[in-house]
């Protein structure tokens, strides 16, 4: 079944939010939905994408490639994203990192075995204070997780093993009020 | 103090639209749309002498007074891409104090008579721009967004865009282009955004903090906002604290703050007994500031202003202030910061896509310990090649630590000092 088929309200509700005359706004928004569909973005819906908003399929394919947070290829169900940019290397990330691999049985930039798990180093992710941090992404639902331990760490991954986090992925997130 | 920023600190509840407006929410909006005509709201801000609180500090009133009159549309954006390492204060306002920065947003667009707002949230704020969809339908219904809001003819909606992983998107033009549905690559300035913006109509683009300063200043005046921070900085600041610190974290203080009161009486100073030995109060973009014996007190008796971080050498930008003990060596520092900007350098221009490569090859020879002192000269000649000769800032930026650590730390560099 096509896009247009299957999510015909939410792709209007997309389109809405941008002039009648400024379709191309919604490709970003669009490619988020294929990924939430398909938990990776697939030629075929780069070529509805493109269909639908008058564009080639090159340049959904250079939305692609340019951001970060889309993913043409299959890896694993969830990507575990580690910063180790400055702020948070300077309380402990690198190392964090390290015992996560060793742990994992992986390097950065792998996938667990079972295909779980993709590990990834990234930058800043606004979260300095909290670190050591990472984001959890599936698909495309995103959670942070702030002042991690390895302890703490392997406990979520047993979880996810255990058959995912469904509402937790919302509160994971650290809202304490200072 | 009482926060006016970070209010959700004294006001946990106050992300729930009834608590906000029970707390004056939405009283300088009314009081704008009902009665003030546009030119009024922006010479109020005008007036406040408020200043960009994305890095640049460049006054908003005056920018919003670039908009040409008689253009219709006209578009305000929200710039929440927030992604400079070491800044972390508009995902606290936009999690913790939600309708204030909508707010700020919607008076800046009446002030510029525009009936369309943009926040533009980088992707990793995924749950958050959900949060803020949630709120705009909630304001929706409460009558402070649609068609004639207050019985006046003015009409205004504000929708939510998502980044998804780039942190040149923080860059004006860049972020338009995003929104576009474009790769996000800085356009050639002139025009700017006032006069061709968004969908090339003249375009408002301010900071979430920024923003979520306007409806207190419209709500308590110009004179009372000037009554806080400097002369040249008036008003108040979130300084993001991170690094080798005790207590990392927002904080919410006068412009004009010293380095010592933020450190010391605030983040608790440096743990396990080490000392400072560098600063860099404006995230990885920053020049570094050297910490020793004899800059010590000059350093710390800075104020936090846009204009007397000059006078150790760096910048305040969006106050990111990075602390970094003596345990740590530059080769290291930078070797960070080379890695972030050449990861996140867009490719359009030669200098920084070229320029950040080869600086973070000759960066990690040297971290490595098999650089030798023709590698840091020609590091620093690399440096001075990219800066100044970009479309935007961010080759510049990926400059700014490299050479002020050179320059501020040459033992670190020296062969075979690396730690």
């Amino acid at each position: 079944m096509s896009l247009a088929e299957k999510y015909p309200r939410e792709i209007e509700a997309i389109y809405a939010k941008y002039p009648p005359d400024r379709k191309r706004s919604a490709v970003m928004p669009l490619l988020y939905l294929v990924q939430r569909d398909e938990g990776y973005i697939t030629k075929d819906s780069m070529a509805e994408i493109a269909a639908l908003l008058d564009l080639e399929m090159t340049e959904v394919a250079s939305i692609i490639g340019f951001y970060s947070l889309y993913h043409d290829k299959k890896e694993g169900k969830y990507r575990m994203q580690v910063c180790n940019d400055l702020p948070c290397a300077l309380r402990g990330a690198d190392q964090f990192l390290d015992s996560l691999c060793q742990n994992l049985g992986i390097k950065v930039g792998e996938t667990t075995p079972d295909g779980l798990i993709t590990l990834e180093a990234v930058t800043c992710l606004a979260a300095c204070d909290k670190a050591p941090m990472f984001q959890l992404q599936e698909s495309d639902q995103l959670a942070y997780h702030e002042n991690m331990t390895m302890d703490k760490t392997m406990e979520l991954i047993d979880a996810l093993k255990k058959g995912g986090l469904g509402e937790s992925f919302r509160d994971a997130r650290n809202m304490e009020v200072k | 103090m009482t926060h006016l920023l970070l209010r959700h600190r004294d006001i946990p509840d106050i992300r729930k639209l009834d608590v906000y407006v029970n707390n004056g929410g939405f009283a300088a909006f009314k009081k704008a749309v009902t009665g003030m005509q546009p030119g009024q709201v922006m010479d109020e801000v005008k007036a406040s002498g408020l200043r960009g609180r994305g890095g640049a500090g460049f006054p908003t009133g005056m920018k919003w007074s670039f908009i040409p009159k008689g253009v219709f549309p006209t578009y305000v954006v929200a710039n929440a891409d927030e992604s400079e390492p070491g800044t972390f204060k508009d995902r606290e306002i936009m999690e913790g104090n939600p309708y204030q920065f909508l707010e700020g947003v919607a008076i800046a667009c009446y002030a510029i008579q525009s009936n369309t707002g943009y926040v533009y949230l980088r992707g990793e704020f995924y749950q958050l721009a959900r949060e803020l969809d949630a709120c705009l339908e909630e304001m929706e219904k409460a009558g402070y967004l649609g068609e004639n809001l207050f019985g006046t003819n003015y009409s205004l909606r504000i929708r939510t865009h998502l980044g998804a992983g780039a942190y040149i998107c923080g860059e004006e033009t860049a972020l338009l282009e995003s929104i576009e549905g474009k790769r996000g690559q800085p356009r050639i300035r002139p025009p700017f955004p006032a006069v061709y913006g968004l969908y090339g109509k003249p375009t408002v683009i301010n900071n979430v903090e920024t923003l979520t300063n306007v409806p207190l200043i419209i709500e308590k005046g110009a004179a009372w906002y000037k009554s806080m921070g400097t002369e040249k900085s008036p008003g108040v600041k979130i300084f993001s604290l991170s690094g080798n610190i005790t207590r990392p974290g927002n904080y919410e203080l006068p412009l004009g703050t010293t380095f010592r009161e933020l450190i010391f009486t605030h983040g608790g100073g440096i743990p396990d007994g080490h000392q400072v030995k560098a600063i860099m109060p404006a995230g990885a973009s920053s020049s570094i500031i050297l910490v020793n014996g004899e800059t010590f007190d000059k350093v710390m008796d800075t104020l936090m202003d846009y204009e007397s971080v000059q006078n150790v050498g760096s910048l305040l930008g969006s106050a990111s202030v990075i602390v970094i003990d003596d345990t740590y060596s530059m080769d290291w520092v930078i070797n960070k910061t080379m890695h972030f900007f050449k990861h996140e350098s867009c490719g359009k221009c030669t200098p920084c896509r070229d320029g950040t490569y080869w600086m973070l090859h000759l960066v990690e020879r040297i971290h490595a310990g098999h650089g030798t002192n023709a590698d840091v000269q020609l590091l620093r000649s690399v440096a001075n090649q990219v800066n100044g000769k970009c479309l935007c800032a961010l080759g510049d930026f990926s400059t700014m630590a490299v050479t002020s650590a050179i320059e501020r730390f040459p033992q670190d560099f020296e062969s075979g000092a690396k730690a």
